[in-house]
């Protein structure tokens, strides 16, 4: 048994896709209300890495474990593992049938179990938080992205998760609907949630990240405090990637 | 070809004029357009002189018969054909969805039997089967369909539905984003219960136009009933007309017939096209 001091250990993980080895051999771990940014080429196994984590991919081998309890073994209750567990998709992935509201309480109804009035209480307090609680009786598809998104982080929120996972959570918004985004997600490690994000935006991870990952070609190729891996990069890789995301206009191809 | 522009084209200066078709294509267009009005035209007077239309009227637009058709025809036959159709439809959209979540089952003998059932069935024409059902009692000594002839009716429906439904139904389970199982699935839910509460609403949305042409399709096919021997007060629309029409001796109760099936199906198959275009608009 690993200490239950870790929010996430990862030991030694492999994932293919047939023949493609997408995931090299990596060991991670994030500590409780840690925000950890995972930056990176495109490719180079961000999401995949992620979605390990809650094991929408099932890993080819190699632990991950959250809260000291260990995911990948066989007998796990994947179902209740998840729980604890938020994500935000790139593309929202808001059920589209149901209200804003129905879309915050249906998880919480199936799955946990709560009451009709206590779960529209929970989903009314988080549609607030991320500043959306008159939108409750929308739909999705009335919603600007930059909505959608912030919905999205509240139906995880609501589930009392104790780790998120965002995945490019502002990549698919319009320029001007990702400050939206990003204040509730700076919102939200402030109050000491644990996150671990995939991101492309540079600024969001030097202010409000703890620690910066860079991956590229499946492994993990610096780790370390933001100002460290963004602002004074080790490795020729770190220094190619971002010079080529903070000038996009100077790219040495 | 010539080149299509040397109608309006000013022949060259010096050199011979080009070789001209000896219409333009406009005057061709024209010609045709003359053409299929002259046939049209031809064919009605062919069909008012020859066709005896005091025998046609006598025949199948014959007042007192068509007057006779009432009040059975809604109370009776229309009211039968909607049970056999609707039982049908509903049956077959269960089983169709059973065999739809079948198909695209991890277990793969799963697979195999949904796609059997689905390729045997499709193949097969409906009468086959009804005949097959009515043979039933031989084959299996003792055994029954449940609600009498209805059920017989409405079994016939069913295998004759649920192949096609089983096959729109995975269209539409497939149809639905993979991110939407992915997000159901980060909140916890299980496979089942985000088939239940997110995948399925998604996906019968999404098939309502065509399974609307299905029941449709489903409707006229109740008139194979027919072969199952029914009579009385389980009689459906052909055979009430069918019926009709030998006692009287005359094909109107056919035309009457023809007529109510149409009331049904006509809307039906407007409100089929509706669903379709405000659902290619509202996604
Ligand atoms: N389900 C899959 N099947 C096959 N290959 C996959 C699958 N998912 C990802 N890959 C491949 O794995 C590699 C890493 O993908 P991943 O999505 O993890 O990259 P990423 O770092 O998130 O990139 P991006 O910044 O573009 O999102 C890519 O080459 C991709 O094509
Ligand atoms: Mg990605």
């Amino acid at each position: 048994m690993t200490p239950v001091n870790h929010a996430v250990e990862i030991r030694d993980l492999h994932k293919h896709f047939g023949r493609l080895e997408v995931l090299k051999g990596i060991d991670f771990t994030v500590e409780p209300g840690q925000v950890v940014c995972v930056i990176g080429p495109s490719g180079s196994g961000k999401s995949t890495l992620l979605r390990c984590v809650n094991l929408l991919e099932q890993p080819t081998a190699g632990k991950v474990f959250v809260e000291g309890v260990e995911l990948t073994h066989v007998d796990v209750d994947i179902d209740a593992a998840r729980r604890r567990v938020g994500m935000v998709f790139q593309q929202f992935n808001l059920f589209p049938h149901m209200t804003v509201l129905e879309n915050v309480t249906i998880a919480q109804r199936r799955v946990l179990k709560r009451g009709k009035t206590e779960s529209e209480r929970i989903a009314r307090d988080n549609l607030d938080r991320v500043g959306l609680s008159e939108k409750a009786d929308s739909y999705p598809a009335q919603l600007s992205g930059g909505q959608q998104q912030r919905v999205a982080i509240a139906r995880a929120l609501a589930m009392s998760p104790s780790l998120m996972l965002f995945d490019e959570p502002t990549s698919a918004l319009d320029p001007e609907l990702v400050g939206d985004v990003l204040t509730v997600m700076r919102k939200l490690a402030e109050e000491g949630m644990t996150m671990l994000v995939v991101t492309h935006e540079m600024a969001f991870a030097r202010d409000v990240a703890d620690r910066v990952v860079f991956m590229d070609g499946g492994v993990i190729v610096e780790d370390g405090p933001p100002d460290q891996v963004i602002g004074a990069p080790q490795h020729e890789r770190t220094k190619s990637f971002l010079r080529r995301v903070l000038d996009p206009t100077h790219t040495d191809v | 070809m010539t080149d299509q522009s040397t109608a309006t084209e000013p022949s060259g200066p010096g050199g011979p004029p080009p070789a001209r078709a000896r219409f333009s294509p406009r005057k061709r267009q024209q010609i045709s357009r003359a053409v299929q009005y002259v046939v049209l035209v031809v064919a009605a007077i062919a069909v008012v002189l020859f066709v005896d239309w005091a025998s046609l009227a006598q025949n199948f637009a014959k007042p007192e018969v068509a007057r006779e058709t009432l009040p059975e025809l809604f109370t009776i036959a229309l009211k039968n054909t909607l049970i056999y159709s609707i039982g049908g439809f509903v049956f077959a959209f269960l089983i169709g969805l059973v065999l739809a979540l079948m198909r695209l089952s991890s277990v793969r003998p799963y697979r195999w039997l949904s796609l059997a059932y689905i390729e045997v069935f499709r193949g097969l024409p409906a009468l086959l089967i009804f005949l097959m059902i009515l043979f039933l009692p031989l084959a299996l000594p003792g055994f029954e369909v449940p609600g009498g002839l209805y059920g017989q009716g409405i079994l016939g429906l069913t295998i004759v539905g649920s192949a096609y439904m089983a096959e729109t139904l995975r269209a539409g389970l497939q149809a639905v984003p993979k991110g939407q199982m992915e997000a159901a699935r980060s909140l916890g839910m299980s496979y089942s219960r985000a088939m239940i509460t997110i995948i399925i609403p998604q996906a019968v949305r999404i098939v309502i136009p065509p399974t609307t042409n299905q029941f449709v399709s489903l409707l006229k096919d109740s008139s194979l009933v027919l072969f199952l021997g029914v009579s009385g007060e389980y009689v459906e629309l052909t055979k009430f007309g069918n019926d009709l029409a030998s006692t009287y001796a005359n094909a109107t109760p056919i035309l009457v017939v023809g007529v109510t099936y149409l009331l049904v199906t006509i809307p039906l198959g407007y409100l089929a096209a509706r669903l379709e275009k405000r659902q290619g608009k509202g996604r």
